[in-house]
């Protein structure tokens, strides 16, 4: 029997294009429409075959696969959960309740992605608007150590650089667009201006930028590489323009400086305003991974590298984010929901992650769940179960079920997996 | 489940009854008849000697939403020395003015609080605001629909096609499971998309032509026709401006009659001072309040210490980050409204802080009927809702009042009417404006009173003489029948309900609005209602 399913909205990336129409035969995926290359691959790719949990590699029943998780956690001093980014919100307000409960640390792949941004966010705040707004009123936009045309494949037609809306209905004519990176990228070469910064300068520039927007004059000609001249005329544009956007990326986040780094743009934004409309947003990377900040920080106060050990939540990020965890073999056990630290993460933690018990729940294969004590094999939101996640401008999104295998989803499993450490 | 709390004095505005002994008999939820109960299968509650009322109901509060977690996320400093530890099956929280939301609810168990309604919601972003929802236990909730900047709407209006705008409200209000239509600054948040904001209810709104005035008569005039259970919320314009008293009896002027709730008054009713320090309006106000008795009003009143301000109005929001210096957040939300955040503190020895706090406290003991006013501190804006009691003890207690005046700036004091208002409110006054009169205008005909078929959610409260710390420690509070918190401690985790309406409107609208949607949103039709996808649970209330 085909179904054709309309208004899907693709889990991939921060962009959650939710305008996709998806073709099935029974469970077989068979044609996706207006998605990009790598939201396809999601559809098109997904293995829908049911399979049963594994304990050390041998398939059991769910009961027992539930059981042995309870074990694990229920002997583990000091637990960590990580992941929840590519995971919807259901489950990660479960993933948050379980951690509640048995004094885990809980952190997402923010801590390894736009964490810094949020600290960035907490220093001095964040002038940021909707991707509509982008659409329909940025005249200037300034794409800064970030290359959607890779990255984010439909960030350009959809919201940002040919996008047409209300005030820009000439799409790209209506626009001056800039780049900022340290090496020209395919983003970098549909800018109209590209300013190449010295690898680990971003702060100066963004600070002279801030210098020139109140009048001063800098004592040098160029500034991390780029001449002072080229920052006068952006600065000239982003003082008169419209509407201006600045979307950054991990460009400024993992760069040296990288919490600096982005309060540098967050304040530079927000000092605009006093010449002209300016906002920011960062490029949210996973799927959900806004959503997991925003979980996190309703059920916790906190957005990420949070431990309940303590009974109660506390926040440090560098102690708690599970890199640090990890590498100071400080978690004796893990959960790891709907991402692959095994393949991410340095060596130090992704060896402790060797040494531990893990549970992994994950609807494909990845290197942590290939020596998982318990594997779980789940669902995958937006494909073969429904839920919810928010887009990195912070709408949230409803993740369709497209096709229909029987498989179990993160929330269920984590349920189950609450009621039986209760 | 049956209960009985007996012998207590009871105060039930709604009913008539202040301060007699009686007993409140409950069975599965509800308030009952005594007869209905069989006495030996009920747990019972000696309540002699105590004060016995109905939970407490909050008309204004900020507990949950896009602005509530992004002030969440903005303060951890806010969270640090304010935190909770798990204790059996109650949740772990944090936060001293903005708390998770399983503390939020715990925290309004702790002061007899049974119903708070939140706010705003842009709709875009409603399903957030329906998440958090979900994870406030303890409490009955709702939730307000911003649509004082909706372009749409300001579309309806320049075209003059009123029937249209009103299907639209009530199309929206069903897809979004809100409860109520909220405006926010009108047309002062768009213009602020275009660094601008407006000053008079007759200035034009950008790209739109139409007036702050039009837009208030427009959707005051819709809540009547669609008769939804509670009046247009109004935040208006000028918002801590010397201009606000005079815009906002002019706005009261325009409602032509219609229904209206006025929110945190005490933020709009200033005049020109001396040396840039705002004087009170309140009487002006209060006297334009009181000869309009289709309005009803809550205050917003500043508690000295800290606060988080959110609201939807950006450029008010842009502006006291200008004047504070501190940090902020603006989210400009497309086709439909905006916000800000800034973290202040209130301090009696700065002037105008001082004069907020006087300004509040006037309008609360000039305004005459009980039954319009109500007490809220537009969590957190001017202050967190745990400081409720506090703002009771003010009103009843005008020794206590006269020493907090007394340790304001002098500029603040000089002049202002305060020291001459002796009112004092009684145990009823304070039963209406905090749990009947803000049920009755909400419309929520269960709640606010304890007369049989109303809901279980009993606060009682053991008198002293501080009634501060009278109203900070229940000794005990059932929600929906069951004890939630014994001796100002929680000791229960339920699930509430969450009000919505779903007034009627001609479904033809729906295929305009598909078309529409193709250029004015970044996300499907089919999308952005909450009923796509895992919708919230809410029960409906009916219009009518």
């Amino acid at each position: 029997m085909t179904t054709v399913v309309e208004h899907v909205a693709c889990p991939f990336c921060g962009c959650l294009c939710d305008d996709l129409t998806v073709e099935a035969e029974g469970t077989e995926i068979r044609k996706v429409r207006l998605a990009c290359s790598s939201g396809r691959g999601i559809f098109m790719d997904y293995d829908p075959r049911p399979r049963r949990p594994l304990v050390d590699g041998r398939e059991v029943e769910w009961d027992e696969a539930v059981a042995e998780a309870a074990k694990i956690l229920s002997a583990a001093d000091s637990p960590l959960i990580y992941g929840l980014s590519s995971s919807a919100s259901e489950a990660q307000r479960k993933a948050v309740a379980l951690a509640d409960r048995i004094g885990a640390v809980i952190d997402s792949t923010s801590s390894v992605c736009h964490g810094p941004a949020g600290l960035a966010m907490q220093a001095v705040g964040e002038p940021t608007c909707t991707l509509g707004e982008v659409r329909d009123r940025a005249d200037l936009l300034v794409f800064w150590g970030c290359n959607p045309d890779a990255s984010h494949l439909r960030h350009f037609p959809r919201f940002s650089l040919t996008a047409k809306g209300a005030l820009t209905p000439n799409g790209r004519a209506d626009r001056t667009v800039y780049v900022v990176d340290v090496r020209p990228t395919g983003s970098s070469k549909k800018a109209d201006h590209f300013l190449q910064v010295d690898v680990g300068s971003d702060f100066e520039v963004l600070t002279t930028l801030r210098l020139l927007v109140r009048g001063l004059e800098p004592s040098v000609d160029t500034v991390g590489g780029v001449p002072v001249t080229q920052l006068k005329e952006l600065v000239e544009r982003m003082k008169s323009c419209r509407y201006g956007v600045a979307f950054m990326g991990m460009g400024l986040t993992m760069a040296s400086a990288r919490q600096l780094n982005v309060a540098e743009l967050f304040t530079l934004v927000a000092e605009l305003n006093e010449f002209a409309k300016f906002s920011v947003i960062p490029m949210r990377g996973h799927g959900n991974v806004t959503g997991a900040d925003q979980v996190l920080t309703w059920t916790s106060g906190y957005p990420f590298a949070v431990s309940f050990a303590r009974g109660y939540p506390q926040f440090s990020p560098g102690e708690f984010s599970a890199v640090d965890m990890l590498a100071r073999r400080a978690a004796d056990a893990a959960v790891i929901l709907a991402s692959d630290p095994g393949a991410h993460f340095p060596a130090a933690a992704a060896a402790q992650l060797e040494r531990i018990p893990t549970i992994v729940l994950d609807h494909g294969p990845s290197v942590v769940a290939s020596h998982a004590r318990v594997l779980f094999p789940t669902a995958a939101y937006g494909v073969d179960a429904a839920g919810t996640a928010y887009r990195m401008d912070n709408v949230p999104i409803p993740l369709k079920r497209v096709i229909s295998t029987g498989r179990v989803s993160d929330e269920e499993i984590l349920d189950r997996i609450i009621e039986a450490v209760a | 489940m049956m209960l009985g709390i007996l012998g207590g004095r009871i105060y039930d505005p709604q009913n008539g009854k202040d301060g007699e002994v009686g007993d409140i008999w409950v069975k599965d939820g509800r308030i009952v008849a005594a007869d209905e109960v069989d006495r030996e299968r009920a747990e019972v509650v000696d309540a002699a000697g105590l004060v016995v009322m109905p939970g407490g109901v909050d008309i204004h509060a900020h507990i949950a939403g896009g602005e509530v977690n992004s002030g969440r996320k903005l303060r951890p400093e806010d969270h640090r020395g304010h935190e909770r530890a798990r204790s059996g099956n109650l949740r772990a929280g944090a936060g001293g003015t903005v708390p998770s939301t399983h503390l939020t609810g715990y925290l309004y168990s702790e002061l007899g609080y049974t119903t708070v309604m939140q706010a705003s919601a842009a709709p875009l972003v409603v399903r957030h605001t329906h998440e958090e929802l979900e994870d406030v236990p303890n409490l009955d909730k709702g939730a307000f629909i911003v649509m004082g900047n909706n372009h749409f709407v300001m579309q309806c209006i320049a075209d003059k096609q009123p029937q249209k705008a009103r299907d639209y409200v009530a199309w929206l209000l069903g897809a979004s499971r809100g409860y109520a239509i909220k405006i926010v600054n009108p047309g002062g948040v768009e213009n602020w998309k275009w660094g601008k904001n407006v000053a008079e209810l007759d200035d034009e709104v950008i790209g739109y032509g139409v007036t702050p005035r039009q837009i208030v008569q427009t959707l005051a005039a819709i809540a009547d026709e669609l008769g939804l259970p509670h009046s247009v919320h109004i935040h208006g314009i000028n918002l801590g401006r010397h201009t606000s008293a005079r815009t906002t009896v002019e706005m009261i002027a325009a409602l032509d009659g219609h229904r209206a709730h006025l929110c945190h008054l005490q933020f709009l009713s200033y005049g020109a001072g001396r040396g840039h320090v705002h004087k009170s309006e309140a009487a002006a106000v209060a006297a334009a309040v009181n000869a309009n008795p289709g309005v009803t009003v809550d205050i917003g009143q500043v508690i000295f210490g800290n606060a988080t301000t959110m609201t939807c109005d950006g450029p008010l929001q842009y502006g006291l980050h200008r004047t504070t210096g501190h940090k902020w957040i603006n989210d400009d939300v497309e086709g439909e409204s905006g916000g800000g955040i800034v973290p202040v503190t209130y301090k009696p020895g700065n002037p105008i802080n001082g004069t907020m706090w006087l300004t509040g406290m006037e309008l609360f003991l000039l305004i005459d009927d009980p039954w319009r006013v109500f007490l809220s501190t537009d969590h957190p804006n001017a202050g967190p809702f745990t400081s409720y009691p506090q703002v009771i003890r003010l009103l009843v207690d005008r020794d206590y009042r006269r020493e907090m005046f007394e340790s304001l700036h002098p500029r603040a004091r000089k002049g202002a009417l305060l020291p001459e208002l002796d009112r004092e409110y009684s145990l009823g006054e304070i039963a209406v404006i905090t749990r009947a009169g803000p049920a009755r205008a909400l419309g929520l005909e269960h709640k606010g009173h304890l007369g049989v078929g109303a809901d279980g959610d009993i606060a009682v409260y053991e008198e002293c003489a501080d009634k501060e710390a009278m109203f900070a420690r229940p000794r005990y509070v059932y929600k929906g029948g069951e004890l939630v918190a014994r001796d100002g401690v929680v000791v229960a985790d339920v699930t509430g309900r969450t009000f919505s309406v779903a007034p009627e409107y001609d479904t033809g609208i729906e295929a305009e609005l598909r078309a529409y949607f193709k250029k004015a949103y970044t996300v499907s039709f089919d999308n952005y209602s909450v009923l796509a996808g895992h919708g919230p649970a809410t029960e409906i209330v009916a219009c009518g």
